[in-house]
């Protein structure tokens, strides 16, 4: 059985007819087409398909897609094109394989959503649930550093 | 505070913020970089594995249950394999799918495709493999495998038994001289890319074209030619963007390559889309080696080492895959790099009833450092020495012959290394405070511990020679200077390095450089993406067909002997316009008397070593056993750096990995021999909030062979973490700890072995 | 596979009456893994428009936390994070942001898992649930919720309404330590809370509810009476570790030992009898 929905995904609408429990992950990569959003582990674990629901940071690879019905969602794709987190991961060595990097960008705006110039243990906090197996995370945090303006 | 020291100018390294961009960073931040997983193809069809589930019998049949409609759906037996059924690496003894023998859980048997993945999971399950167990139990143990009595899975269950021996322990023994022995054990290790593997094929033209995540192209080329039968210009394969691999993707994508193309052969050429989920991933996919050593250390009173006797022992798995490479590099680092006349190691890889362990990281190297360091730090205690001062009257200098029998070569000066490890952490005044704070047994205990070590760069011994790697460059028109590699990324930054290589040796912007997506029917094979030989093998290669590409350029289209951009933009235009696209190949070349003698393990087995010495402080928590890491130094020596932000964060990221390796990641194993926690959330890595501050100091002697004198980093981060970090642990705890990972339910143990 | 999604409280008592069956879901974070995605044949009934089962409201007696709320809502909530610290700190303990973001207090007991985070704390605490049916409302102590191995006493037409968590008395001691492998986003290997009312050497009244060490969320009571029991000073070692040992019941698995979990669980909770020295615990009191 699939039910109606109608939500908002950077900017634009989408409706469309879906099995309720299908998640949010897939149709954002399947019938949206956006793919930055990437599926690491599937269980809410890794952090690489992190998206804002609402302005919330969010795993969406356990939001049943039932229940965006009505809501906002922000990709990596929907961030404004000059979001300084992008120069910065690129510039510090915030990215080498890239697989976790759209999940920990997301994760990290919305750390400064919340916070305009964090400090490195909330920093550390806020990206706890984004795994990066290659960079050890200093070029992440240095990239976070630099785009909330406390660069060298 | 996090300090990234990498851009501290009192090392002479390039400040950060002059590194150009990496190349491949912008569309990976923006997203656009096209994952395998990413690719879709019209009438695509979805693939997925039945495998075996006993730790080795036979098939005695297969049945396929009638409620599913089997004509929507493609099957792949062993039957349908055109060409050989093996999957072409060192040997040819696995199966690419199993038809009646097979030698553990998990091993691919039947291979069945639908276009709606949705249909798949049920028509799984209505696959039925009967299976009959052999007679004799498994074997999972390295001890059980040696045993004469238990079950054969390889010939005596040895792969490789070797030998590296210099002077005589023997001889040594009879001296008079303070004797150390102990076992150590390290366990299996996963990767974890983040990517889980994935392989897309499909026949275009009459062509096997197959992308995916991987690190060697040719690997997966020739693979495909042996299981398929095609002709070599009827395959042809190609990297996608690649989401980590550190040795997880040099062997396996071989498999699911050939496995895909088995399946879009039989479906008539229709795409298909062969994506492994996490747990199948864990599950099946090759791990770091699991290893035992035995080390024997004699040293004088004032701590000059008389021998090193080791006995090393690696599980390789049910088949040999990589195992004898991995063997010889774990031999060769064996002994670490220190000046000692009697050196004896044993070593070898033995078959169980696991998956087959592979490639990983530092390759054989981490295991057998492990061990010797956390010996030298327990032989120190035994002289009443502090580890320091042991490691520094025994470490290789300029001119003396390591234990494989190679001379050291200048300028580098390990002592200098050493120097700087200790005082960026000060460390002297640290392991003071540490024992007055230790004194008081609080809850909280703190531990300071280093580790000296080496590691080998490119292929070892005559292995650069058997690959004869070619690498070139490509110039059109507009003067844009494309590499043509097999070299892949996979986020270690060879694109960046590679490109700032050729810019130099071109003189021209780095912008004015790219590299070609690998491709075989497009690039030469420059050799597999491994062994830390991408900048100082591949780099090399890539410096001289600059010089190529210049003299041709001087010669054929009037460039200036001095030259801007401009006049190289225009020589290129002048070039284009009497022959068209030029492309220049340039070969391997063995740097002159580099010999080796593989049956005696002696001679010089690469071209050259980085190398280091790195500290790690710790605190233990007296209550539960845990470890936090509270501060990490890595100073190395490394020849040059080619680009400070990569070359940073490689050894960053290794350090962290090795961090795991020390503390967290503990590969579990059924009793079916398959990975038993193979789920990210029992499968545990550092986060965020695990990480100290990690100090990255390079020392840039241009002692490599590399371009400019750069040799190789990308594994040495690799080896130095697990014996710092346990150092640390045992100097904190006065314990005996001597395996990795230590948990936390293995240092409370230690601990009550210590009160007892 | 239907799902159900109703705004109003009692549209959804209504159909759980109807349908029993039905598999009540709020933030998913636990329903959603694992899941086959092409699993077909249950119905749900999403809770997570119902707006009566959110907030936090303050009592006279105690903090009534809506079976919906998330735990970045309860990690953060001024009151819980004065008057409850330790359940403030479990929550923020459960799991990263992006889990807490969805995660709600209701959904981590009604999981039932053992080693649920939340859920030492909601029995050292004293907390009652409430059960809500078409037909009536009842009250139920925490410590009586789980029944067995991922089983509670919630009735197939009960929805969990409230969780009421009380005051503690003025200068009580609140700890709350959770013990995995690494700092963050890990599965407890051992979780303790404890409130502690007394001083070391005369305690008066104290629970300790422990995670992960038994098939359900453990009340330790014997331990309790134990240490209230003793009337000079802290019983010894041997004294706490046998009385734990009529409480736990802990096991091997994937994640640890029964061996390492006992010796923890005893050690933990010395860390909580003794005068304020450790480390890692949340030291609520001050």
């Amino acid at each position: 059985m699939t039910i109606p929905c109608r939500f908002i995904v950077n900017g634009s609408a989408v409706s469309g007819s879906f099995p309720p429990m299908r998640r949010l992950l897939d149709v954002l990569r399947g019938e949206c087409g956006l793919t930055a959003t990437k599926e690491g582990c599937g269980e809410g674990e890794c952090g690489s398909c992190a998206v804002l629901l609402d302005d919330t940071l969010v795993n969406s690879c356990l939001v049943p897609i039932a229940d965006v019905n009505g809501r906002e969602v922000t990709t990596l794709e929907g961030l404004p094109k000059d979001d300084p987190l992008f120069a910065a991961f690129a510039a510090t060595g915030g990215t080498q394989c890239g697989i976790c990097t759209p999940g920990m960008i997301m994760a990290a705006r919305a750390l400064l959503n919340d916070c305009l110039r964090p400090d490195l243990s909330q920093t550390r906090e806020a990206l706890s649930g984004n795994l990066c197996r290659c960079t050890g995370y200093g070029g992440i945090y240095a990239a976070i550093r630099t785009a909330s303006g406390q660069g060298e | 505070m996090y300090t990234s020291m990498h851009n501290d100018s009192r090392f002479g390294t390039t400040p950060l913020k002059d590194a150009p961009l990496r190349k491949d960073g912008m569309e990976k931040v923006r997203g656009t970089a096209r994952y395998v997983a990413d690719i879709t193809y019209p009438g695509m069809l979805h693939a997925v594995t039945a495998r075996t589930r006993l730790p080795g019998g036979t098939i005695a049949s297969i049945t396929f249950d009638d409620h599913v409609p089997w004509s929507e759906y493609v099957v792949v037996t062993a039957r349908d394999i055109p060409g050989i059924n093996a999957v072409k690496m060192i040997e040819t003894d696995q199966p690419v799918l199993v038809e009646t023998h097979y030698r553990h859980a998990g091993e691919p048997v039947v291979l069945i495709a639908h276009p709606d993945p949705q249909a798949l999971a049920d028509a799984l399950a209505a696959v039925h493999i009967d299976e009959r167990p052999y007679a004799k139990p498994p074997v999972f143990a390295i001890e059980e495998a040696l045993r004469a009595d238990t079950r054969r899975i390889a010939a005596d269950n040895v792969y490789r038994d070797y030998l590296m021996e210099k002077g005589s322990v023997m001889d040594a023994e009879k001296e008079s001289c303070q004797v150390f022995e102990a076992e150590y054990h390290t366990g299996a290790q996963e990767h974890l890319y983040i990517e889980p593997q994935g392989m897309m094929a499909r026949m275009e033209g009459g062509i096997l074209t197959v992308e995916g995540s991987l690190q060697c192209p040719y690997y997966v080329h020739a693979a495909l030619m042996y299981a398929t039968g095609l002709p070599e210009e009827r395959v042809r394969v190609l990297q996608c963007a690649t989401g980590g691999a550190f040795g997880g993707k040099e062997e396996y994508p071989s498999h699911i390559a050939c496995h895909a193309a088995l399946v879009t052969m039989k479906a008539g050429g229709r795409p298909v889309a062969l994506i492994y989920g996490r747990g199948e991933d864990m599950a099946v996919t090759p791990k770091r080696h699991p290893s035992r050593s035995r080390v024997r250390l004699g040293a004088s009173r004032d701590g000059r080492l008389r021998f090193i006797d080791i006995d090393f022992v690696i599980d390789g798995g049910a088949y040999l895959t990589l195992s004898p490479v991995v063997l010889s590099r774990g031999v060769i680092h064996a002994a670490g790099p220190y000046r000692c006349d009697n050196v004896r190691v044993r070593a070898r890889a033995v078959a169980t009833n696991h998956p087959p362990f592979g490639a990983f990281r530092g390759f054989g190297a981490p295991q057998s450092i492990f061990a010797l360091e956390a010996a030298l730090d327990e032989l120190a205690r035994m002289l009443e020495m502090e580890p320091d001062v042991l490691r520094r009257r025994n470490v290789l200098a300029p001119g003396d012959i390591s234990p494989a029998g190679q001379r050291i070569e200048g300028p580098l000066d390990m002592q200098r290394v050493i120097g700087q490890a200790l005082e960026a952490c000060d460390y002297h005044a640290k392991v003071e405070a540490y024992r007055q704070w230790n004194a008081q047994k609080g809850a909280i205990r703190k531990g300071i511990g280093l580790a000296t070590f080496y590691h080998g760069a490119g292929f070892t011994g005559n292995g650069e020679l058997a690959l004869r790697s070619r690498a070139g460059l490509r110039v059109g028109a507009d003067g844009l200077v494309e590499i043509l590699t097999s070299t892949t990324e996979m986020g270690q930054g060879m694109q960046t390095t590679l490109s700032g290589i050729v810019a130099e040796a071109l003189r021209i912007p780095y912008e004015g450089v790219a590299v070609a997506r690998p491709d075989t029917r497009d690039v030469p094979n420059s050799g597999p993406t491994v062994a830390s030989r991408t900048c100082m093998v591949v780099g090399a290669i890539l410096a001289r067909a600059a010089d190529d590409l210049i003299a041709r350029l001087r010669a054929d289209a009037a460039l200036p002997s001095v030259y801007g951009y401009g006049e190289f933009r225009d020589a290129c235009a002048r070039l284009h316009a009497a022959g068209g696209v030029t492309t220049i190949i340039a070969d391997y070349r063995h740097p002159a008397g580099n010999e080796w003698d593989e049956s005696v393990f002696q001679g010089s087995p690469y071209a050259s070593f980085a190398w280091a010495c790195y500290v790690a402080e710790v605190e233990v928590d007296a209550v539960t056993g845990e470890t936090r890491i509270v501060d990490f130094t890595a100073v190395q020596e490394v020849g040059r750096v080619v680009h400070a932000t990569v070359a940073a964060g490689q050894i960053e990221g290794g350090v962290v990995q090795g961090i795991g390796y020390a503390l967290f990641e503990d590969v579990r194993f059924g009793a079916d021999g398959q990975m038993a926690n193979n789920r990210i959330t029992n499968y545990i890595i550092p986060t965020s909030a695990d990480i100290p501050p990690i100090r990255v100091l390079f020392l840039e002697s241009r002692h490599g062979a590399g371009p400019g004198g750069a040799a190789g980093i990308g594994e040495l981060p690799m080896d130095g973490p697990a014996p710092a970090i346990i150092n640390a642990i045992n100097a904190a705890l006065g314990t005996e700890i001597r395996h990795v990972p230590a948990m936390p339910e293995h240092i409370l143990a230690a601990m009550d072995r210590r009160s007892a | 596979m239907r799902w159900y999604a109703p705004r109003k409280l009692h549209e959804a008592l209504a159909l759980l009456t109807e349908r029993p069956d039905l598999i009540p879901i709020a933030g998913g974070t636990d329903i959603m893994v694992g899941r086959d995605p092409r699993a077909c044949g249950h119905d749900y009934l999403s809770l997570a428009n119902v707006a009566a089962l959110r907030g936090i409201r303050e009592t006279p007696a105690g903090v009534a936390i809506g079976a919906l709320a998330t735990m970045t809502e309860i990690g953060r909530h001024p009151i819980v994070c004065r008057a409850l610290p330790a359940l403030a700190a479990s929550a923020r303990a459960t799991g990263a942001f992006a889990i807490q973001n969805r995660a709600t207090l209701g959904g981590n007991i009604m999981n039932a898992s053992p080693a649920a985070d939340n859920a030492p704390v909601l029995l050292a605490y004293g907390a009652s649930v409430s059960l809500m049916s078409v037909a009536r409302l009842r009250h139920v102590p925490y410590e009586n919720f789980h029944s067995g191995y991922k089983v509670t006493v919630r009735r197939p037409e009960e929805i969990l309404g409230e969780i009421f968590v009380p005051y503690a008395p003025l200068g009580a001691r609140h700890y709350f330590r959770k013990v995995g492998t690494r700092r963050a986003q890990a599965i407890s290997k051992v979780g303790l809370a404890a409130l502690l009312v007394g001083r070391p050497g005369a305690w008066e009244r104290v629970r300790f509810g422990f995670s992960s060490v038994a098939a359900t969320p453990i009340l330790a009571c014997a331990l309790a009476a134990t240490i209230t029991g003793t009337a000079r000073g802290l019983p010894d070692d041997e004294g706490l570790a046998e009385a734990l040992g009529r409480d736990l019941a802990a096991r091997d698995d994937i994640r640890s030992t029964a061996e390492y979990r006992r010796r923890i669980a005893l050690n933990l909770v010395r860390e909580a009898l003794a005068p304020w020295r450790h480390q890692g615990g949340c030291d609520a009191g001050q």
